[in-house]
């Protein structure tokens, strides 16, 4: 952090300072401090103009009103708090509903079958394993969301009929494709393989110097799992659903290309915003959603980071 | 297994016998652990590989029955295709090489002269992950100049932050792999400059590392859906999900494809970073 306060002070008087070659006292210091720091100029000004001011804008504007002043109002409003905006409160709690559901589900199930996988033997498997878990986790998208509508559409969906044929046909049990669980249904196909990528180096670290010390002292395996296993891993795979939470939180492709935007969550309903469905007199509201959006976020991070702090301790 | 090598080691056979009843339950724990296994994995793929199966089924069958190829080369006539591909390509192109110039000199420079700077730069290529596109979006579609704001090589610009973290990662491990200070310090003082010890003895030996990031550069602009449909460009993620065609297959055979050559690709590259690193340590 002391490096980019200096950078900061460097930056602009570069050249100046670069004609007093005083190599005593604090002058010749600073000089040297800013002959070091010029090389990451260009990606510091970069990160600032295209990463920094869209995001300092996103903040600003969520506090400011259609005059410019101050205001809490546009955060009033995501909140919920009238009958017209209720729409934007009704799309948080269903935005946080469906990371709550989408990060503890597929968070179990990819810790089974991360583990699993970390016993196979096979080197090729593994790399296979992990290229195709970072395809879905990071480039998935649009083309998860028709790939499930071919397999799952109503009536014609190939699956559909596969289930339909045995009796179980889930469309006539109130489930829908286009609906939460349905949504939540393709997000797994994304987070599943997101946890197994995570989750896996935990596994690495699970000496196995600690289980034949249990099977020494006569622990059963799930006796070992209860008191070893588990706790070790633990802080872990609570992190990891952290990150799982808010991969599912901010995801906005399958779920607009699925619905076609008619589900309510913040996302979508932030993309609505900017392609002109607005509320006449409600304009900043995308940036209160944005900036709430980025909060949680970055809460789920940070605690994310702490979990990870206490499984390093230790799997190392 | 332990115990099994320490009863080896003993003489007296009756120590012999004891690891061996310690074993037998052991043996019985190992095959339903197996069995376990095979059930996880088993469900596992079959909930991967079945949409998959269904998507690939849905785009290539005939109405008679069977499967064709046929409406592969369908899709390039398919409207609004190739320039949709065409717009995904420049802006790939313009995204790696703005990425990697600004990137690669960056962080051969960190690495060797100011490493307390890597914890800002892990931070600072931690960010584009924390915040959501959608959210993103917002405020770059208030704060872009206006000139800016009308171009789709606002998308290009936009992508070089989304790719920082890819990028940084694969040049990050790239360079701790190798011994950078003697690289450089021969190059120097054999008397090349910066420049050509960057572009003679680094870039070779990141080869890998260069690949991987690009590949997963290229993965990112051709799969990037949010900022380019809010922005109402039609790359090929957005034509995928905006483009009506006479034959609605087309639509889901593009998406199957994409997914398909992704996957493809990251799995070849990752097996060809692993032989690299395999005959390194062996020389």
């Amino acid at each position: 952090m002391t490096v980019l306060s200096d950078l900061d002070s460097g930056a602009s008087s570069n050249d100046a300072s670069q004609e007093t070659k005083d190599r005593s006292g604090g002058m010749g210091a600073l000089v040297r401090k800013i002959r070091t720091g010029a090389p990451v100029v260009p990606f510091l000004a970069y990160v600032i103009l295209v990463l920094g001011v869209p995001t300092g804008t996103i903040v600003a504007f969520a506090f400011r009103s259609n005059s410019g002043g101050f205001t809490w109002s546009n955060i009033h409003t995501i909140l919920g708090t009238t009958p017209l905006t209720a729409e934007y409160r009704s799309g948080f709690e269903n935005s946080l509903k469906l990371a709550v559901v989408t990060a503890v589900i597929p968070g179990i199930l990819g810790t089974i079958i991360a583990y699993a996988i970390s016993t196979s033997e096979h080197p090729a498997f593994k790399r296979i394993v992990s290229a195709t878990s970072g395809v879905l986790a990071q480039f998935g998208g649009v083309n998860l969301a028709f790939m499930f509508i071919a397999a799952f559409a109503a009536t014609n969906g190939l699956i559909t009929k596969w289930l339909a044929s045995i009796g179980l046909d889930p469309w006539n049990h109130g489930w829908s494709l286009y609906k939460f669980w349905g949504v939540a249904f393709v997000y797994m196909y994304f987070q599943i393989p997101l946890m197994i990528l995570i989750v896996t180096p935990a596994f690495a670290g699970l000496r196995p110097a600690w289980r034949e010390a249990a099977e020494n002292l006569g622990a059963s395996r799930w006796r070992f799992w209860r008191h070893v296993g588990i706790p070790v891993l633990t802080p872990a795979i609570l992190g990891s659903m952290f990150l799982l939470f808010g991969s599912g939180f901010s995801a906005y492709a399958t779920a607009e290309a699925l619905t076609g935007g008619t589900i309510s969550i913040t996302p979508i309903q932030i993309g609505a915003i900017l392609q002109g469905n607005v509320i006449a007199g409600q304009q900043n509201v995308a940036y209160a959603l944005a900036f709430a959006m980025i909060v949680i976020l970055l809460v789920s991070v940070v605690i994310y980071a702490f979990l990870r702090r206490r499984t390093s301790r230790w799997l190392l | 297994m332990a115990s099994l090598e320490l009863g080896q080691v003993l003489a007296d056979p009756s120590e012999i016998d004891q690891p061996y009843e310690a074993d037998a339950p052991l043996k019985k724990r190992r095959f339903q652990f197996h069995w376990g296994r095979g059930t996880v994995l088993i469900l596992a793929a079959a909930y991967f590989i079945l949409p998959f199966y269904a998507g690939m089924e849905y785009s290539l069958q005939r109405p008679t029955g069977g499967f064709s190829l046929t409406p592969i080369s369908q899709i390039a006539s398919a409207p609004g295709f190739v320039s949709a591909l065409w717009l995904s390509t420049q802006l790939a192109v313009i995204t790696m090489a703005v990425v990697m110039v600004l990137m690669v000199p960056t962080v051969i420079y960190v690495h060797l002269r100011l490493p307390r700077f890597r914890r800002v730069m892990e931070v600072i290529t931690i960010l584009p992950i924390i915040i959501p596109p959608i959210a993103y979006s917002v405020g770059v579609l208030e704060s872009a100049p206006q000139w800016l704001r009308n171009s789709q090589y606002l998308l290009g610009v936009v992508y070089v932050i989304l790719a920082m973290p890819y990028v940084y990662r694969s040049l990050d491990s790239g360079l701790g792999a190798l011994d950078l200070k003697t690289l450089v310090e021969a190059s120097r003082s054999l008397g090349s400059s910066w420049l050509m010890t960057i572009w003679r003895v680094l870039v070779p030996n990141l080869r890998a590392a260069l690949m991987s990031a690009s590949v997963l550069t290229l993965a990112l602009v051709f799969g990037e859906f949010t900022i380019a449909n809010v922005d109402n460009w039609q790359t090929v993620p957005v034509w995928i999900y905006l483009t009506p065609t006479d034959n609605p297959r087309i639509n889901t055979l593009v998406a199957m494809i994409a997914l398909l050559a992704t996957a493809l690709v990251l799995i070849l590259i990752v097996s060809l970073d692993r032989s690299q690193s395999r005959n390194s340590r062996r020389s």
